[in-house]
């Protein structure tokens, strides 16, 4: 298994410098590209994307990405906790790990998602930013702090 | 459990024992609420009561409740006499509510209303329905009633009938009745069922509740029949909305199955959900119901505004 891993992880040549974000829930590097804003053209340097790549943890399988010259926003980190909640991220300094963390979901989220309920009042042009309890953590439930409703498909509704 | 200056938003709020004191003290608010006993525990206070929806028995209830207790009451019945007709958020119009009232009572067409209201408000906000979401205060009448007729909440067999996919009503009442080890059984066309969000909340707290779209197989073991009306306004689609009007029609033919001492109850307004000729039986409490609408809204602003009873 771990020489499978050495295999799989090579596909993806390593960075000198940037961020390399692993255990990415199978099936949601798109919608961390998506969280990273990779095409609203503000992006200069290479991401590269494993899809379906082998890991020894949860069902076998994972996700990853590797973004070039970038390190990642708080704001963006709190995201992808919220679709990868397993996800970690390592800084890469001249081809070292300079710092890894696993990404963490607050108990409580501002700000990052709005209410998939479109009469949900904070999607009716009022000074509030939505926000959410956690009621569980793998895979993600948030429950809106003002219309107690579950918000569904979480990466379609992120901010 | 000290009720006072606290926000009345969802049945969430509340606990077991805090729905108790409340419902213990709306008993002994019935003297005052019938006009038998005058105690004018919150002289110089003012409600305002803002109903951005149409209510009859909620808005007049809790003006009803407010005067018996000597509480002057500012109101607004629609949305078209107010700034909102003009772009005013709601927020904005809290703040200012706020500042010429004691408590605030809200009635709006959106979901989470009440709680936007309570964050922009100094003084407590309770929700007299927002939108689909959460009706609090006809919860905790809707429990009064139930009480009152069989003597106590604990395991009680409920039938929820209707509109159980839009009517907020009884979305928290199941929840609140899950705090009383209550048998539930839902029966509704597939179309108009429980959310399934709601349905795995209560299984949750250890509820399980019955699903069927048949009456006639589960009226006979039921305590308590809660109807509800399948609510046109509530449809995106008309068409959807025929599909399924008058699809349960409470008669005493249907009745005839009934425990003698099971009751019937309906948030009101019924349109055909229960004919006429069931209102004179021992059944009916609907009527009744709405009363009580006077008492719990009393002992609900009392403890909020800190009257004494």
């Amino acid at each position: 298994m771990v020489d499978e891993l050495k295999i799989a992880e090579t596909k993806i040549p390593p960075i000198r410098n940037g961020t390399v974000i692993d255990h990415i829930a199978n099936g949601q590097s798109l919608n961390v590209l998506k969280i990273l804003g990779v095409n609203e053209s503000n992006i200069d340097s290479v991401i590269s994307i494993g899809m379906h790549v082998k890991s020894s943890k949860g069902n076998g399988w994972k996700d990853m990405i590797k973004v070039e010259d970038r390190e990642l926003h708080p704001n963006e980190v709190d995201k992808i906790a919220l679709i990868a909640p397993d996800a970690t991220i390592a800084i890469i300094r001249d081809y070292y790990i300079a710092e890894k963390f696993k990404v963490k979901l607050e108990d409580h989220i501002v700000g990052l998602a709005k209410c998939s309920n479109p009469n949900c009042i904070t999607n009716r042009g009022e000074p509030v930013v939505p926000e959410f309890d956690v009621e569980s953590r793998n895979p993600p439930r948030l429950r809106c702090a003002y219309c107690d409703r579950t918000l569904t498909n979480i990466s379609d509704n992120l901010l | 459990m000290d009720f006072y200056d606290k926000d009345l938003v969802s049945i969430r709020d509340l606990d077991r024992g805090q729905i108790e004191e409340l419902l213990d003290l709306s008993e002994r608010m019935i003297p005052y609420a019938r006009g038998e006993k005058v105690k004018r525990a919150l002289d110089s206070r003012i409600l305002g009561n803002l109903f951005f929806e149409p209510s009859t028995r909620t808005k007049l209830s809790f003006e009803s409740a407010a005067y018996r207790l000597g509480c002057d009451v500012i109101d607004v019945s629609e949305m078209s006499v107010t700034s909102m007709s003009k772009g005013e958020t709601l927020a904005d119009t809290i703040k200012m509510v706020d500042a010429y009232c004691d408590l605030i009572v809200l009635r709006h067409p959106h979901e989470g209303a009440a709680r936007l209201a309570a964050k922009f408000s100094e003084n407590p906000v309770v929700n007299a329905g927002d939108g689909a979401g959460s009706h609090p205060t006809q919860t905790l009448l809707d429990l009064f009633t139930m009480r009152r007729s069989k003597g106590s909440l604990d395991g009680l067999n409920v039938v929820l009938v209707g509109d159980l996919k839009y009517g907020r009503t009884v979305h928290s009442l199941a929840e609140a009745l899950t705090m009383f080890g209550a048998k539930l059984t839902f029966v509704a066309p597939e179309s108009l069922q429980m959310p399934a969000d709601t349905f795995e909340h209560l299984k949750s707290r250890g509820c399980t509740p019955g699903k069927t779209d048949e009456l006639d197989s589960v009226i006979g073991q039921a305590d308590v029949l809660y109807v509800t009306r399948i609510q046109k306004e509530r449809f995106p689609d008309p068409a959807e909305y025929q599909k399924v009007a008058g699809t349960y029609r409470i008669s005493n033919a249907v009745l005839r199955e009934a425990k003698s001492d099971m009751i019937v109850m309906h948030p009101l307004p019924r349109v055909d959900e229960i004919l006429p000729e069931v209102d004179p039986t021992p059944h009916a409490k609907y009527f009744e119901q709405a009363f009580n609408g006077v008492p719990v809204r009393m002992a609900i602003l009392c403890s909020i505004l800190g009257g004494d009873i």
